[in-house]
């Protein structure tokens, strides 16, 4: 099986031919449409936009709204006021977990998460949870990683404030169930809140169909640069939210004692907005479209199932998460008794990228019983000998440690 | 060779398939934990003191082969040793394996499999949490010492 795309549309795949670039779930490579995007921008339309005394910032100005319409539309939502550019996925959360959380909850209130959860959308849900004096609980995970919906289900009541929760999990690809978990934290009136950000890049998301009140995601996951990312919501919610931050840009009227606030999306972004990082995330979700999303979704799947295959086949290799059939393109694997970081050492040797530790996800890591995990993650530019130089760096990693 | 497999020596190897002084150590007189945040190793260092001496030296905890051995190799070289002596090893251990100084006579000669790891910056703090531990403890308990002094004076 070929890669999706060309690796020549990549120019640091294309400058190192014999990269094996299995990390993609920590941050994807940029293909040249999305640099020349962006560098186009700075030499062509760059002015601080919303300023637009003169033709040049109008022009940024729209550059910017029309990235944002672009985007709106990768992730399927039609208000695109409701498309909150931010500088990434971390950032979306703690804008929902401190803005929401600290207008809406209090002593005696819950917030829901799952024990499968990335950091980014457990720390600030346990931190907010903390300061207001509302109750934390974790959702129990299936065998295979997804939230349990069943206890889910029995867990929440009418205390249940908000459920934040992972589209994919970035440790074991297992893909939970968005509409379900929506439609019980609908049924007792709370919150959902999706973290996108190993969703997004690997299939629609369709935000309008989708049920969660919120969804973030990062940008360089999907192609895009870093430092860029969005939080989407439904507009009833938005409305009511206090700022995040305060500054330029996100005001209607500044008075002495009293400040008024701007409209969606304005009131949530203070400051110069990151219009390059407008762009190239624009250019990523048109690069992404061109391909089509679906064929993203199925390239990633044959190829994980094939690694599932390859790696799971080799003794003392023990595969985490669901089948190979029911993940996205991450797979989590520990071999015998080699520490993650000693197997990551030698594959890096044959210019293999993986990634190995914890991944941010230590409520995981003690759920699985384990302190860390090797992680491959697969994505567009990826192919069969990519998955069989992973097969043979593993088994030759083995030999070094002596492990028969 | 390169890099990678070229740190990993047979004796780093051995160390971390069976690790010396890897206990708890009852009578330890200082314990100490040490944590590499980002990768999630950890480990406790035992050290039973008696007046300036380490007469005993263990350690615990869960990490990759290279912490894994050199902690076992650390442990195995400071017993005897005063807390001056123990201090000075951190030292030139650490400019080892950063690279900031060449191998030198006063480091036991089994260290020298450690060197390779300045070319890895990835794995330099792997190696050196041990002694980081060792250095703390050895702070702490002199600070203690100290007040315990000051208490029966």
């Amino acid at each position: 099986m070929s890669a999706l795309v060309p690796r020549s549309d990549f120019p640091l795949l294309s400058v190192n031919p014999a990269l094996v670039y299995l990390d993609s779930a920590a941050t994807a490579q940029k293909p040249r449409a999305v640099l020349d995007a962006m560098n186009e921008f700075y030499e062509s339309d760059y002015a601080n936009p919303h300023r637009g005394a003169y033709a040049l910032s109008a022009r940024a100005t729209e550059r910017y709204a029309r990235a944002r319409g672009a985007v709106a539309r990768f992730f399927g939502v039609r208000d695109e006021e409701c498309l909150i550019f931010t500088r990434g996925t971390t950032d979306s959360l703690n804008l929902i977990a401190g803005a929401w959380g600290r207008a809406n909850l209090g002593r005696g209130d819950e917030v829901i998460v799952t024990g499968a959860e990335h950091h980014a959308n457990f720390v600030p849900w346990q931190q907010i949870a903390i300061e207001r004096g509302a109750t934390f609980t974790i959702c129990p995970l299936a065998a295979d990683g997804r939230a349990d919906v069943e206890a889910l289900a029995a867990l929440v009541s009418r205390k249940t404030r908000v459920i934040a929760f992972n589209h994919v999990s970035n440790v074991l690809g297992a893909i939970n169930s968005v509409p379900e978990i929506a439609s019980i934290a609908r049924s007792v009136g709370a919150l959902s809140v999706c973290d996108g950000a190993q969703g997004a890049p690997h299939m629609a998301v369709g935000f309008d169909a989708l049920g969660v009140d919120f969804y973030a995601a990062s940008a360089h996951k999907m192609l895009g640069p870093m430092g860029t990312g969005v939080l989407i919501g439904r507009r009833e919610v938005l409305e009511l939210l206090p700022p995040y931050q305060t500054g330029g840009d996100m005001i209607e009227f500044v008075g002495d004692e009293r400040t008024t606030w701007n409209v969606l999306p304005h009131k949530l972004e203070a400051g110069t907005p990151n219009v390059a990082g407008a762009v190239g995330l624009a250019a990523a979700c048109d690069y992404l479209t061109a391909i089509g999303i679906d064929a993203v979704a199925s390239h990633e799947r044959a190829l994980v199932r094939l690694a599932y295959e390859r790696v799971s086949a080799i003794e003392h290799v023990r595969v985490h998460g669901p089948a190979a059939t029911e993940r996205s393109g991450v797979l989590s694997f520990t071999v015998g008794d080699i520490h993650p970081h000693d197997l990551a050492s030698l594959l890096d040797e044959r210019q293999i990228c993986i990634r190995a530790g914890h991944h941010c996800a230590q409520p995981l890591m003690r759920r699985l019983g384990v302190s860390a995990t090797a992680r491959a993650s697969f994505y567009v530019y990826n192919d069969e000998n990519d998955v069989e130089t992973l097969g043979a760096a593993i088994e030759s990693a083995k030999r070094v440690f002596a492990l028969a | 060779m390169t890099d990678s497999s070229a740190l990993y020596h047979e004796i780093i190897l051995d160390h971390n398939r069976r690790p010396r002084n890897f206990r708890v150590l009852p009578d330890a007189t200082v314990e100490e934990r040490g944590l590499n945040p980002l990768c999630g190793d950890e480990l406790t260092l035992y050290l039973r003191m008696e007046d300036d001496h380490i007469v005993d030296a263990s350690f615990q905890g869960s990490g990759c082969a290279i912490s894994r051995a050199s902690a076992s190799m650390m442990t195995t070289l400071v017993k005897g040793k005063t807390r001056a002596e123990a201090d000075a090893m951190v030292e030139r251990f650490r400019g080892l394996a950063t690279g900031r100084a060449e191998m030198d006579d006063d480091l036991p000669s089994s260290l020298r499999a450690f060197a390779g790891v300045a070319r890895l910056p990835q794995r330099v703090k792997c190696a050196v949490l041990a002694w980081h531990t060792l250095h703390a403890a050895l702070r702490n308990e002199s600070g203690a010492a100290r007040e315990r002094e000051a208490r029966q004076r």
